[in-house]
């Protein structure tokens, strides 16, 4: 696993040595879910493998810590998968090549970093690493008003990193019982258990939030449709794809675990704002026009329902947030590797003027009608699998507030068909309406290879779910007895 | 297991369409057809084997105590939610689904073989055959589902191949925005599906269909009593299942996707919107039919919107003037009828004879009714149009389209011994059994089919034909004729299958007999209302649009289809897109977005302000230190005193 970060660090000439770093990771995170099963099935079932712990900072007890649970590893893989893809789809990339990829793999140095860290400092430090170059890459490689977009993105993540960072030192300085070792690792905070009520009440919120608007939680998600327009197209596949699921993840994993109280106590909040996420972006994207924004109001829409399922609290609903995590990670990788594709030719991303692609560049055609069927949930692709996994987990709770909640939720099935198929059906099929079109060229081997291993990807977790989600829930298991 | 071999029709058709999708273009357009219906041809020999060994065999554990065993000959675990909650990936044989089995792999067959004359030369030839396997196999995954989410995945992806088709011509307007309605109409409809099965797997535990049919009582009490808005949840939970099966089986309100879905290639209306997918929702309310005769609500729900549609669509199909339109309102009333024999079907009236009865008119009508589109099909590919007023005269030019028609016109009428006459009669009889009103309702319906069957077969094959100019139409090739005859000796022969012995709701035996008050009376209504047609339309004449003037205003709401349409643009448009999408994104980069941006102009316009006070000009700071110095004296000097 170090060895995977070590060696995307040193990723600094050209594209050869682009690819095989992330060759090298994609072998590595294989490697990793190998030994990590034959660990399992041999009966290990401690919280965290692969552990390991380095002193970095004595006196206030700071380590880097590193493990990984199943949950983690999920979210390895998909970085993985994500950063492979983005390799090949920002192939010609112009200019300072060079330069970009490096801050793209600093990018993925931060990503990994947060996912096997076990370190609240360390975990935030990776959180960090992992922002701080969204803002060049699009500020730089980006288009469109990206000055503009790539402050906004980068000012209201810092202000809910601010929060957090307020969050994490305020459970800091309650992780032990009173006169106890004060500790940054997560698992010993979750043993001690020590965070008074009336702190976690503040708390709670404050990392909550502070996540969330990483995970674009309504209201704090405006960053979202910006950014991604702006950003190239590798970015927006890694920036949508992984680092919004940092949010959720963060969630999950400092937030709900290490305030149980507070969680039950306030989550009918979070409940009501990602529940509006869910339908407000549904909505949203119904209208627009250009297709980064409907992409990205679609994840505002899909990303709310990862911290919404995160909040049912159960252990159903948990997997069914990593999945979705998994299944929105790399179907808006998909979408956004395809919009770039599609607008590296065209040179527009406004729908009204475009349509008959179909005819022109069948390949990308394809690619994109299988994206949205993946994410307007169709069985045997990814999106199905996660939804339906939170629906049913959701729907165990029998009162009427979650009941409410769930149907409304399930309600944004038939607004994503509608997005989808209108997407769908102006873009690609239909007359060619711009006859400079005509003379296109379909995709190239490069991209081409991107779209198929996405959508490997994609059709893999949905015609085998049960492969992920028992390693999903294995995890998620013991977490959720919390609140049992 | 015995009987496991059923699991390859399924694989068959979903390799074939792997396959064809992915190396289909690099084939020749007639390797590709060839390979796909041979592929088919070799599903459907499976599938009859596997339901006739089913019906037919003698085995042991087959039959016990005069009633066929349920036969899980597959199950394996695809996702697990919770302890209890499965989704299994299985193949369950009853007779329902051993009937299907027969009913959809006939009918896909016959439309493989057609579809080689017929979509011959198009643009896309090796995707057709790709997305027709894609279809088979959902439709066959979606009849032997042994589970309910099962079918449910499965239904999604029927939903999908649908859409796939129907937008097939994918350059034309018409065809986009038909396939994209279909898509989403029944999309809303499965919501409910979704929260129907969400609620009862809720109660029950499990989502599993023999053990929600064997013991249906258990089901239906699991919920405790709990109410919702004053109905028991279960009801709830049954009708919003209901909702998924109408939309999918186009029952009014939800039947406004089919008409348009007639856009796609005739075989495909064929297969897809006339005999399998369509019927869909017939097969969900029959597999669940024991749980569902327990909640009356439920039922009468079920009868009265199938006695509406049954109505309102033989009423639309009276005066449409395109011929997919006329078979596709003509449908949606055939399914009608199915639907509401089930919804009236009681275990203790006639012995249930309402679900077999169902089932029996759901066997003819995919076979005549196939049979019908496909001379649809074989029509307009001679004369190039849809509309009837561009056909005429054409039983001289091609007589064996001519008699396939009129068998199929007969089948649907209701004429002894065409098939439609016994299945028609059972449903008849189910009807008067539970009321007298549904009795009469459906009887009327059922002359008004037969008025406008004949109506249509007048005005395509007797009328004077119209100027075809240097192009005659002609026969269809062997590949299109063959199918038209196979189906049309299907029909004549397809109601003396005796359904009571092999297809009733408790897979026992039924007696039935043809009931001559109800039977004699059907049949005396269908031969008047095709004399009524003769009389109208034998040939060109003024009566008719003399009589549609007389009642100009009805004449018209039901050639528009009563509004249906122009209610829904409303609503989606007007309503949802206008006052909920825009108002929202509207907000969204407004206010929400705005008060981010606001945020962001205070702190900029503040530190500009503050910025001031940095300017780097000595005389400012000496400024500032001097009055700083006089305040901080100031002020000690006061706490001093």
């Amino acid at each position: 696993m170090l060895g995977g970060l070590a060696l995307s660090k040193s990723v600094k000439q050209v594209r050869a040595v682009a690819v095989t770093g992330a060759t090298a990771l994609m072998a590595l995170a294989a490697y990793l879910v190998i030994e990590f099963l034959s660990l399992r099935a041999a009966g290990d079932v401690s919280p965290m493998l692969f552990t390991g712990s380095w002193t970095w900072f004595a006196p206030l007890n700071i380590n880097l810590a590193l493990g990984v649970d199943g949950i983690s590893v999920v979210m390895i893989v998909l970085s993985a998968f994500i950063v492979f893809a983005g390799v090949f789809a920002s192939w010609n990339l112009k200019p300072l090549t060079k330069e970009y990829f490096m801050w793209f793999c600093l990018l993925s140095t931060g990503v990994f970093g947060f996912f096997i860290s076990i370190d609240m400092f360390t975990m935030f430090m990776f959180y960090e690493v992992a922002l701080i170059p969204m803002y060049l890459l699009i500020g730089v490689w980006g288009s469109g008003n990206k000055n503009y977009s790539a402050m906004k993105l980068t000012l209201m993540l810092m202000g809910g990193s601010a929060f957090l960072m307020l969050g994490l030192i305020g459970i800091y300085f309650h992780s032990a019982p009173e006169g106890g070792q004060l500790t940054m690792n997560i698992l010993e905070i979750a043993e001690n258990n020590a965070i008074p009520h009336e702190w976690q009440y503040y708390l709670f919120p404050m990392t909550f939030v502070g996540f969330g608007v990483l995970g674009a939680m309504f209201p704090f998600h405006t960053w979202s449709p910006d950014g991604h327009a702006s950003a190239p197209t590798a970015v927006s596949m890694l920036h949508a794809g992984v680092l919004m699921k940092l949010g959720g993840y963060g969630c999950f994993r400092i937030a709900i675990f290490l305030m149980p109280w507070a969680t039950q106590e306030l989550s009918w909040i979070f409940l009501v704002l990602t529940g509006i996420s869910v339908v407000y972006g549904a909505f949203s994207a119904c209208v627009q026009t250009d297709l980064k924004y409907i992409n990205a109001y679609s994840s505002v829409s899909h990303c709310g329902m990862v911290l919404f399922a995160i909040l049912m609290l159960n252990t159903t609903a948990m997997t069914g947030a990593v999945l979705q995590m998994l299944s929105h990670g790399l179907m808006t990788a998909l979408f956004f590797a395809l919009i770039g594709m599609i607008y590296g030719r065209t040179h527009t991303r406004d729908i009204r003027k475009m349509g008959g692609l179909m005819q022109i560049m069948p390949f990308l055609g394809v690619g994109y009608v299988v994206a949205g069927m993946a994410s307007l949930g169709l069985p045997g692709l990814s999106g199905f699998v996660a939804e339906m996994t939170i629906f049913v987990g959701s729907f165990q709770h029998a009162d009427m507030f979650h009941r409410v909640f769930t149907v409304m939720a399930c309600c944004s099935i038939v607004i994503t068909a509608v997005y989808i198929l209108r997407v769908v059906g102006k873009i690609l099929f239909g007359a060619v309406q711009d006859e400079h079109h005509k003379t296109l060229t379909d995709a190239e081997w490069h991209e081409r290879f991107a779209v198929v291993t996405l959508i490997l990807a994609v059709a893999a977790i949905g015609c085998f779910p049960n492969f992920f989600s028992n390693i999903i829930t294995e995890a998620a298991d013991p977490i959720m007895k919390l609140f049992a | 297991m015995e009987l496991s071999y059923t699991v390859a029709v399924l694989i068959i058709p979903i390799v074939m369409f792997l396959f064809l999708g992915i190396v289909g273009v690099k084939l020749s357009k007639k390797t590709a057809g060839l390979l796909g219906t041979c592929a088919m041809g070799v599903t459907t020999l499976i599938a009859y084997a596997s339901a006739l060994t089913y019906f037919f065999g003698t085995s042991q554990g087959q039959i016990v105590d005069g009633v066929r065993q349920q036969l899980e000959v597959l199950d394996i675990t695809w996702l697990q939610f919770t302890e209890n909650l499965v989704i299994k990936l299985g193949i369950l044989l009853d007779p329902i689904s051993a009937m299907m089995l027969i009913v959809i792999t006939t009918v896909s067959l016959m439309v493989h073989i057609y579809s080689l004359g017929y979509m011959d030369g198009e643009k896309g030839f090796q995707r057709y055959y790709a997305f027709l396997s894609l279809f088979t196999f959902s439709m066959l995954g979606l009849v032997v589902a042994t589970n309910i989410f099962q079918m449910y995945i499965f239904w999604e992806l029927v939903g999908v191949s649908s859409y796939l088709l129907i937008g097939f011509y994918y350059t034309l307007p018409a065809a986009v925005s038909a396939s994209k309605k279909a898509f989403i109409v029944t999309r809303f409809a499965d919501l409910g599906f979704l929260l129907g099965i969400l609620i009862l797997s809720f109660y029950t535990k499990t989502f599993d269909f023999v053990t929600l049919t064997s013991n249906p009582s258990a089901a239906i009490t699991s919920a405790g009593g709990a109410t919702f808005m004053g109905c028991s949840v279960m009801a709830w939970a049954l009708t919003l299942i209901f909702m998924g099966g109408a939309g999918k089986s186009a029952m009014f309100p939800l039947h406004i996707w089919l008409p348009d879905a007639m856009e796609g290639p005739t075989p495909v209306s064929a297969l897809i919107h006339a005999a399998t997918m369509v019927v869909a929702g017939v097969y969900l309310v029959a597999r669940l039919f024991p749980v569902y005769c327990l909640e009356e609500g439920t039922m009468t729900v079920i009868t009265v919107i199938g006695c509406v549609t049954a109505l309102y669509a033989a009423a639309v199909a009276c005066v449409q003037s395109d011929i997919k339109r006329v078979l596709a309102f003509s449908t949606i009333s055939q399914i009608a009828f199915m639907i509401t024999s089930l919804g009236v079907a009681r275990p203790e009236l006639h012995e249930g004879v309402g679900y077999m009865a169902s089932m029996f008119h759901l066997f003819t009508h995919a076979m005549f009714k196939a049979l019908l589109f496909l001379c649809a099909g074989a029509i307009i590919h001679a004369v190039h149009s849809n509309e009837m007023s561009k056909m005429g005269g054409l039983r001289k030019y091609m007589p064996i389209c001519n008699i396939a028609f009129l068998i199929g016109c007969l089948a649907i009428s209701g004429i002894w011994p065409f098939a439609g006459f016994f299945s028609k009669d059972e449903i008849l009889v189910a009807a008067y059994a539970n009321s007298p009103v549904w009795g009469i309702w459906l009887s009327a319906v059922a002359g008004m089919t037969a008025f406008y069957m004949f109506r249509l077969y007048y005005k395509i094959f007797w009328w004077n034909n119209p100027d075809y100019g240097h192009h005659t139409p002609h026969e269809a090739p062997m590949t299109m004729t063959f199918p038209l005859i196979f189906l049309s000796l299907v029909s004549i022969v397809a109601g003396f299958v005796p359904f009571g012995d092999l297809v009733t709701w408790n897979r026992g035996v039924l007696h039935t007999q043809i009931v001559w008050a109800v039977a004699g009376t059907s049949t005396v209504i269908a031969v008047a209302a095709i004399a009524l047609a003769t009389v109208l339309y034998y040939k060109e004449n003024p009566v008719p649009t003399k009589m549609a003037d007389a009642c100009r205003g009805l004449w018209t709401a039901a050639y528009k289809r009563f509004y249906m349409d122009e209610l829904y643009q409303f609503i989606t448009h007007k309503i949802i897109f206008a006052c909920i999408s825009r108002p929202i994104a509207w907000f969204d980069r407004r206010i929400i977005d705005g008060t981010f941006d606001l945020l962001a102009n205070v702190t900029n316009s503040a530190s500009y302000a503050v910025r001031k006070l940095q300017g780097g000009t000595i005389q400012g700071y000496v400024l500032v230190y001097i009055l700083g110095a006089a305040i901080l004296a100031a002020v000690s000097i006061i706490c001093l005193i």
